[in-house]
């Protein structure tokens, strides 16, 4: 059961397309029963990635195995196990959504009829509506439906809630949740990051064809920075030296710099000795750290497009 | 689970098991999409043929009769290079003369369309990608499109077969028929599954393989009428059909040919389809340029759209004009051992007679086949909207009028230009071959050109219906098949003149073999602009999609 701990293990995969480079040396792990966030700008290899795993496009190089397979030369067998709902559905017009349900589940194999009913009453969908009547949320809609009422291990899905409106989207997260309860193991591709938030056990993040992090969202926000104001009897000058402290700004009494989650302790150090009159601390949210990692520069400071308190010598660079 | 691993561990790597996984499923699904499309085509295609039995039973009754019109169609260049030669002149050999182009070309559309909407079609508007992440093998979607197109022409031959045997000929003959009608249909099915893979867009790949299919046809026209090159005709597939002779001497190895050609082309799509991704064509799309400011003048779109087909189109009519200039002079070649009727000819206007009605008959069908182009041109706004591209042009200060305007342009000055193309590469090769090109030219561009008005009346015909009625636009296709079948089997069939009537190209007159008569030429394109106007008034008034 070597393979079972990991349902999806990508390594050193790169993906051209003519001259361009779509994915370069992709490493990717899922592990069974968990919930992981596949982010990403536009145009990192998202999609690219997934339709690998789906055995749609073929690797140039690198190895990659979903369920313990290769998703190219098993695919068949491995499209039993598991379920894809895409970024943009195309419905057939003539179909209504029922039959599209339908007809998928029974190309999956097999399907929980009583799970579908459950479904489509949850998430408040018509099935028989033909598919050139759908709107862009309904039509995602079918397509989730199909594949949480399937009897499947994995699910993979690419941008599934865009067109979703928030009371849907609920839904969604709720449903998300239950397949985790159930063991089932989730790649869920998103720009949402309140969806990342709520759903995800750990998150890769991509860019430009490699995953540049991985881990737990606790693990990422350690990476990144904290932003502390802070009023001191004395202005410690070792502060503006110190490693791990970024854009320190200095009005009389009043400090304000960002720190390295990794240096937070012996800078607190320094500030404890220098009498703190009052401090707060701006854990960095997740909007900071994604604009972090998708940004281009990637060392550029990431108060440059921080929520309230950034500093003024952040924007004036 | 991890019983399964080893199993797929000793397979050989580069085959993909299970590569049909799910075809019988989506045969199911196609069926249930293409439902009415193919049952139109079977019961029209063998409507035709039935009806083309009954006319000869009917008309032709006795055995000299139909010696006298085979006789006749020996001697005539025009009518050998649109049908072929007679085999055999019961009535069964007859009727399998007189329809043999009609129903290769509407078989092999029929197996185009089919097999390219559910395969490339379906690629490109992202279902097959959704559907492929299913238990579905790479190779099922081809697969399933093409068991769907070929079965369509398996039931045509049974139904064809049926009506020779019917209308009393023989079992062998009419067998030989239906099969030689199967053979066409999969043949061109296994070319638009080649074409599939091949090209990015279905609209690419629809007119990679309708141009192979009209390819077809040339061929086997230039191998009939040139005394040179007859051997032409055994690389066109629908010369096979021809040589099976049906009803004559049925020439049974010859459908041989048909089911190679088909295997050799699945294998072809087949190891193709192995070798790119889904959704992408064989080789990686070509970057766009960056910005292109011509685009935002008035028509800018249109021109963007349309000119990429318009110059496919130009293309094909060059080829038709230059097949139509090299045949002509050798026209009267034909009649070369043949006494009486080269002294009947003459009193008619000797071989020149013979070029004229030659030059005139591949006019008529340079005529359709523009007539096709101008229906293309003018739904490609229907494409435009009902693939949701119209609404955020619309959005901008461009009113419908000026959008619709662009298109027009094409459909208008497309017709002209195509026919002015054809006729123009046949007065070259013409004139140089007879040493005389003022005449040459004079001869072919009247030959095209006089059919503009009629060409003009269908596109007019398709803009009225995207006006009014968006969501039937695909009959004006059909009111080109009607003109077709009325202008080649309606003489046969003897029907009524205001039936016969019904179709624009009834009315143009036969230049350069009789005289010109201006009051239909100048009517027609006075009704087609009626039509334009009118469907530009509908598309004012009615709900955008």
């Amino acid at each position: 059961m070597s393979a079972a701990s990991n349902a999806i293990r990508v390594a050193g995969v790169v993906k051209t397309f003519g001259n361009a480079r779509a994915l370069d040396g992709l490493d990717l792990s899922v592990d069974t029963g968990e919930v992981h966030g596949f982010l990403g700008p536009n145009g990192s290899g998202k999609s690219t990635t997934i339709r690998i795993l789906l055995g749609q496009m073929r690797a140039d190089s690198g190895s990659a195995l979903v369920l313990g397979g290769d998703p190219w030369r098993d695919a068949v067998r491995l499209h039993r196990r598991l379920a894809y709902v895409p970024g943009d559905v195309n419905l057939w017009p003539n179909l209504s959504g029922g039959e599209v349900i339908d007809l998928l589940a029974r190309l999956r194999g097999r399907m929980d009829t009583h799970r579908r009913d459950e479904l489509l009453e949850r998430f408040e969908l018509d099935p028989r509506k033909k598919g050139r009547a759908y709107s862009k949320g309904n039509r995602q809609k079918v397509a989730i439906v199909a594949a949480l009422a399937s009897d499947v291990e994995l699910l993979i899905m690419d941008e599934p809630t865009i067109g979703l409106d928030p009371l849907m989207e609920a839904v969604f997260q709720d449903c998300i949740n239950a397949e985790r309860e159930r063991g089932r193991t989730l790649l869920l591709s998103s720009h949402i990051l309140s969806e990342v938030e709520a759903l995800c056990d750990r998150v890769s993040i991509i860019r430009a064809g490699a995953v540049v992090e991985t881990g737990t969202l606790s693990e990422l926000r350690h990476l990144t920075r904290t932003t502390i104001a802070v009023e001191l009897d004395t202005v410690p000058a070792a502060l503006d030296t110190m490693a791990g402290v970024h854009d320190l700004a200095v009005e009389g009494s009043r400090v304000h710099f960002d720190v390295d989650t990794a240096e937070m302790n012996s800078v607190m150090r320094i500030l404890a000795q220098s009498g703190v009159r009052s401090l707060t601390a701006t854990p960095p949210t997740l909007e900071e750290l994604f604009l972090r990692h998708y940004g281009d520069g990637h060392e550029r400071n990431p108060g440059l497009t921080a929520a309230p308190g950034t500093p003024l010598t952040a924007t004036a660079r | 689970m991890s019983t399964l691993a080893p199993a797929s561990a000793t397979a050989d790597p580069r085959t993909p098991q299970r590569s049909y996984a799910g075809t019988w499923a989506l045969v199911r699904l196609n069926l249930r999409r293409e439902r009415i499309p193919l049952l139109a085509w079977v019961l029209g295609i063998v409507a035709v043929a039935a009806g083309t039995f009954s006319a000869f039973q009917q008309l032709y009754p006795n055995e000299l009769e139909r010696q006298l019109l085979a006789a006749t169609v020996s001697a005539n260049p025009a009518l050998l290079a649109l049908t072929g030669p007679v085999a055999s002149t019961s009535i069964g050999g007859m009727t399998a003369w007189r329809t043999g182009v009609i129903l290769t070309t509407l078989i092999g559309l029929m197996a185009i369309f089919t097999v390219i909407r559910r395969t490339r079609g379906d690629e490109e508007a992202g279902r097959t990608e959704l559907l492929a992440s299913c238990v579905v093998g790479r190779a099922a979607p081809l697969a399933a499109a093409v068991i769907v197109a070929g079965g369509a022409g398996v039931l045509i031959g049974i139904l064809v077969t049926a009506a020779g045997i019917g209308y009393g000929q023989p079992v062998a003959g009419s067998l030989a028929l239906g099969a030689s009608l199967t053979g066409c249909a999969f043949l061109y099915a296994a070319v638009a599954a080649v074409a599939a893979q091949v090209a990015e867009s279905a609209r690419t790949a629809t007119a990679m393989s309708a141009a192979l299919l009209a390819v077809g046809f040339a061929l086997r026209s230039v191998g009939d009428v040139s005394t040179g090159a007859p051997w032409l005709t055994w690389v066109s597939p629908q010369g096979w059909a021809q040589h099976v002779r049906v009803y004559a001497d049925n020439q049974w190895p010859v459908l041989v040919l048909f089911a190679v050609a088909t295997v050799v082309l699945l294998a072809v799509a087949r190891s193709l389809l192995e070798r790119r991704d889904l959704g992408l064509a064989l080789f990686p799309a070509r970057l766009g340029p960056a910005t292109n400011p011509r685009l935002f003048r008035p028509w800018g779109l249109a021109v963007r759209l349309q000119r990429g087909s318009l110059i496919g189109w130009a293309v094909g009519l060059a080829a038709l004009g230059a097949l139509m200039g090299g045949v002509a002079a050798s026209a009267g070649d034909l009649l070369n051992g043949n006494p009486q009727l080269e002294q009947i000819l003459s009193r008619i206007g000797g071989a020149g007679a013979l070029t004229d009605m030659f030059l005139t008959a591949i006019g008529s069908l340079a005529g359709l086949i523009v007539g096709g182009y101008a229906i293309s041109a003018a739904l490609r706004m229907s494409t435009e909207e009902s693939a949701d591209r119209l609404g955020p042009v619309l959005a901008t200060p461009v009113s419908r009028s000026r959008w619709m305007s662009g298109h027009l342009a094409f459909v208008v000055l497309g017709v002209v230009l195509l026919l002015t193309v054809a006729g123009l590469v046949a007065g070259l090769i013409h004139g140089a071959r007879i040493g005389d090109l003022s005449q040459a030219l004079r001869a072919t561009l009247s030959a095209t050109l006089v059919q503009a008005p009629a060409a003009l009346v269908m596109g007019g015909i398709a803009v009225a219906i995207f006006g009014w009625l968006p969501r039937l636009t695909g009959f004006a296709w059909t009111a080109l098949v009607v003109a077709l079948l009325l202008g080649q089997l309606g003489p046969l069939l003897q029907l009524p003149t205001w039936l016969l009537d019904i179709s624009p190209y009834s009315h143009i007159p036969a230049v350069p073999a009789e005289s010109m008569r201006w009051t239909p030429v100048i009517v027609m394109p006075v009704v087609a602009a009626a039509l334009i106007v009118t469907g530009m008034a509908g598309f004012r008034r009615r709900d955008v999609n």
